[in-house]
């Protein structure tokens, strides 16, 4: 009787440990550097968050994540303090923990259905994921897994996003070579010239890259599929194989007057020059942006708060996230959301853009906007933004970054007429093994779901490279 | 590292030109299409038109005017040594079309861009007319190729050192009254392609442009190269980078063209002071 009292007494202490919180940088600092925001766990809050887990067995968080990683078990490893055991168990079902700890809508996936979670705070299970992969990335061995037998086959990635390396690491392993072919002159798709290196530092993904190469992977770039090659001159070359990962690439603007004055962007330009080209490093580096004192960003996801925040360290006075819905239908993660807010960046929610004015050298220097109202849900299920009539109101701004989203790049499916695309232009793949329509040609990532995340364009990844590996070795 | 196998410096060094080792490319390109260079880690993604290629010695060459920071640092990129980054062939190739007689406008560096355009219509069998221009004689780019290119060179310059005194829309006005023009391709500064076009609207002789808007990836994934043609927004990159001169926004255009001028000047200065000491 005794021993199960002090059982029943250990775990409801267990239940009232607080979540640990990361140290992170002071928003006053930070909205002025960009370096990295949140710190990481030392290894002593990383084991006592990981005792806040109940270790369930029928772990909820599991089914929240897309690629299924054992979570429990990686804890009980963290918890126990061997790390090294921990990042080989994630390893298992997803080989870009250090970025997907980062940056994945953990409170839509694995943290949102914690059990933990429904009375107190979930397990933070994000940031012990990224905990166990620092550590191995700063205290590891380095030792390269095994590879099996070369079976002599050749298989080319195009794109090199999360979801083309996850192929790539895959099939390496499996003992087939393989060429990634990058259309930048640098590697790492969304997570080097979209995602801030105040999220996601870009030395993570060059060691990401870096592990690839040591394993066997060339990672070709300055080759863009579809001009410098096609797929069928791939096939030709002796190529056996072809996953295209080539993402979402195409921006999409806002179509209202004067959007082609100087000062406005789609978050695509705003971001691959600040991020890939490095531009707050200008003059040092050569790519020059232009830094707003008044700006505005349109949209709300993910996108929108790395333009704004990125605005704000550029010297900005106001920034303002400008967004049609209201902020419950923010698609934003929430993290992003709160630093976004701790860094001083203003939301004017329920709010539409009408038109840019311009000043006489052609810049933007203002605009008009719309109070919006909420409707009957629409296609979406979500409530339909209305006009409010008469609510016009004017508005500076000398810098708009526009990130409303973004759709299927047309330049290398039109050079690949048998690739059957849907209505939007995005490649059709079967949904269990990412097959296309084009015998051995797989796609996954966002060029077949549309923008989406990271670890589901790595999830879809590993389903095709499974179903590569059954080809080159069964048959289609 | 693509190799520059040669460098040649034309008009008083203010135009360079480089032939650079890149067979993929050399073995895709087509007239009128594009490459974006990026010369080191610090680099800015520069796009250049290719003003020949051989496929055989997997060569493509570049013809660029020294007008800023990168083109500066381009220029002192010695044979042996070379660029980090060539991506290409971008863009679409010029439709190449038997039509009767065309005529070739070339203004500054737009010669070199107009150079493999004018061979190909010829090649296509076409009469082809071709007028070049520069400020003076001593900045006068590729003439005799130009000569060999076409069935009839015109040159002109403005101040008069050589070949007609003047603008080449001068002896544009002159061809459209005499011949049975079909089409004019216009390849230079702005304000050139916008004269051309102004004064061929009058003749109606459909006229393409070559637009150099300002690019980051040359892929069509960022829209920095957005362009008004007709009231649509297209993208130079892969709509273009030739379009219908008629319909062109030039007004836009120029002011695209002039988003970072500030930061460009900075930059090319604080370049000049570290060359020379
Ligand atoms: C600014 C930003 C912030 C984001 N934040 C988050 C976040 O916090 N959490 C999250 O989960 N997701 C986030 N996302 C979404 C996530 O990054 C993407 O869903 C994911 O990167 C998609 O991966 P992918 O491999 O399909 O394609 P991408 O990462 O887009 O990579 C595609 C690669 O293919 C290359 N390519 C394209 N065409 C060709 C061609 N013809 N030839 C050769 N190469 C080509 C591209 O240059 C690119 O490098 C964000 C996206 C952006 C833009
Ligand atoms: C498709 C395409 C093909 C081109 N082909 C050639 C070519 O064959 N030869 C050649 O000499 N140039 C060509 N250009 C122009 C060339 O890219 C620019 O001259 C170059 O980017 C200038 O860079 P910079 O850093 O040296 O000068 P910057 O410091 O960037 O600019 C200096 C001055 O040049 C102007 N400028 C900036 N960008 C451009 C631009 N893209 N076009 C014209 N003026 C610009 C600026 O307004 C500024 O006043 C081409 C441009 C495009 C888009
Ligand atoms: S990969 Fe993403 S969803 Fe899965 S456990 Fe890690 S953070 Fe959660
Ligand atoms: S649901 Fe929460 S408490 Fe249960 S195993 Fe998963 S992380 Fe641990
Ligand atoms: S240069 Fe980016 S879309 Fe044209």
């Amino acid at each position: 009787m005794g021993e199960k009292n002090d059982k029943k007494e250990k775990k409801s202490k267990k239940e009232k440990l607080p979540r640990q919180q990361m140290p992170e940088q002071k928003a006053d600092v930070r909205k002025h550097n960009f370096d990295e925001v949140p710190l990481g766990y030392t290894k002593q809050m990383a084991m006592q968050e990981a005792s806040r887990c109940l270790q369930c067995k029928k772990p909820a968080c599991v089914e929240g994540c897309p690629v299924e990683i054992d979570i429990p078990e990686f804890i009980r490893y963290i918890q126990a303090g061997d790390f090294t055991k921990a990042i080989r168990h994630i390893w298992q079902r997803n080989s870009l923990p250090a970025i997907c700890g980062r940056v994945c809508p953990q409170e839509d996936q694995c943290e949102g259905l914690c059990i933990l979670g429904k009375k107190d705070e979930p397990v933070a299970i994000g940031h012990l994921e990224r905990f166990a992969a620092d550590y191995e990335r700063h205290y590891g061995t380095g030792e390269l897994p095994p590879k099996a037998e070369s079976t002599g086959k050749r298989v080319a990635v195009v794109g090199s996003g999360p979801s083309g390396l996850t192929v790539a690491g895959d099939l390496i392993l499996k003992g087939h070579e393989v060429t990634v072919f990058e259309a930048f002159h640098k590697g790492g798709g969304v997570l080097i010239y979209g995602i801030p290196e105040f999220r996601l530092p870009k030395e993570i993904v060059a060691q990401e890259l870096n592990f690839l190469e040591r394993l066997g992977v060339k990672i070709q770039c300055n080759e863009v599929v579809g001009k410098t090659t096609t797929l069928d001159e791939l096939f030709e070359e002796g190529y056996e194989a072809i996953y295209l990962g080539v993402g979402a690439g195409l921006p999409r603007f806002l179509n209202i007057p004067g959007e082609n004055l100087v000062g406005i962007y789609s978050a695509n330009e705003y971001l691959t020059r600040a991020n890939l080209m490095k531009a707050y490093r200008f003059p040092e580096y050569d790519t020059p942006l232009v830094k707003g004192k008044d700006v505005a960003v349109f949209g709300a996801g993910n996108v929108a708060m790395d333009a704004a925040r990125t605005a704000m360290r550029m010297g900005a006075d106001n920034v303002r996230i400008i967004y049609r819905r209201s902020r419950e239908e923010m698609p934003a993660r929430e993290a992003e959301i709160h630093h976004a807010e701790e860094e001083g960046i203003q939301f004017y929610l329920l709010t539409a853009p009408t038109r840019f004015m311009g000043n006489d050298q052609g810049r933007v220097s203002g605009m008009e906007c719309l109070q919006m109202e909420l409707g009957e849900p629409d296609d979406s299920g979500r409530r339909r933004p209305l006009p409010v009539k008469g609510s016009e109101f004017q508005l500076d701004c000398d810098l708009a970054v526009i990130a409303v989203g973004a759709g299927a790049n047309p330049l290398l499916t039109q050079s690949t007429p048998e690739l059957q695309l849907n209505k939007w232009g995005y490649v059709i793949a079967d949904e269990k093994t990412g097959k296309t329509t084009k015998k051995g040609v797989w796609a996954g990532g966002d060029i077949v779901t549309g923008a989406a995340t990271v670890i589901l364009a790595a999830g879809a990844g590993r389903q095709c490279s499974n179903s590569i590996h059954d080809y080159l070795t069964i048959g289609w | 590292m693509f190799e520059i196998v040669k460098r040649k410096e034309m008009a008083q060094g203010t135009v360079v030109l480089n032939e650079i080792k890149a067979p993929k490319i050399a073995a895709k390109a087509k007239p009128g299409q594009f490459v974006i260079l990026k010369a080191n880690e610090t680099g800015e993604r520069i796009p250049l038109t290719m003003a020949y290629t051989d496929p055989e010695k997997g060569i493509i060459a570049v013809i660029y005017q020294v007008v800023g920071k990168s083109t500066a640092l381009f220029s002192t990129l010695q044979e042996g040594q070379g660029f980090q980054d060539v991506i290409g062939p971008l863009g679409k190739a010029t439709e190449i079309e038997k039509l009767g007689t065309v005529v070739c406008v070339g203004g500054g560096t737009g010669v070199a861009v107009m150079h493999p355009i004018t061979k190909a219509m010829k090649e296509a069998g076409n009469h082809v007319i071709a007028i070049i221009g520069a400020r003076t004689r001593d900045l006068l780019i590729l003439e005799e190729e130009m000569k060999a290119a076409s069935h009839d060179l015109r040159v002109c310059t403005d101040d008069g050192s050589y070949g007609h005194h003047g603008f080449v829309t001068d002896v544009l006005k002159q061809t459209l009254e005499k011949e049975d023009v079909k089409l004019v391709v216009g390849i230079g500064p702005v304000p050139m392609m916008k004269f051309v076009t102004k004064m061929t609207k009058e003749y109606n002789v459909k006229t393409l442009v070559s637009l150099n808007s300002i690019m980051v990836d040359g892929t069509g994934m960022c829209g920095c190269c957005r362009v008004s043609v007709g009231g649509e927004t297209r993208f130079a990159c892969v709509d273009g980078p030739e379009f219908d001169g008629h319909l062109v926004d030039f007004e836009e255009l120029s002011k695209r063209l002039q988003a970072y001028t500030d930061m460009e000047k900075e930059s090319y200065e604080q370049f000049k002071c570290a060359c020379q000491s």
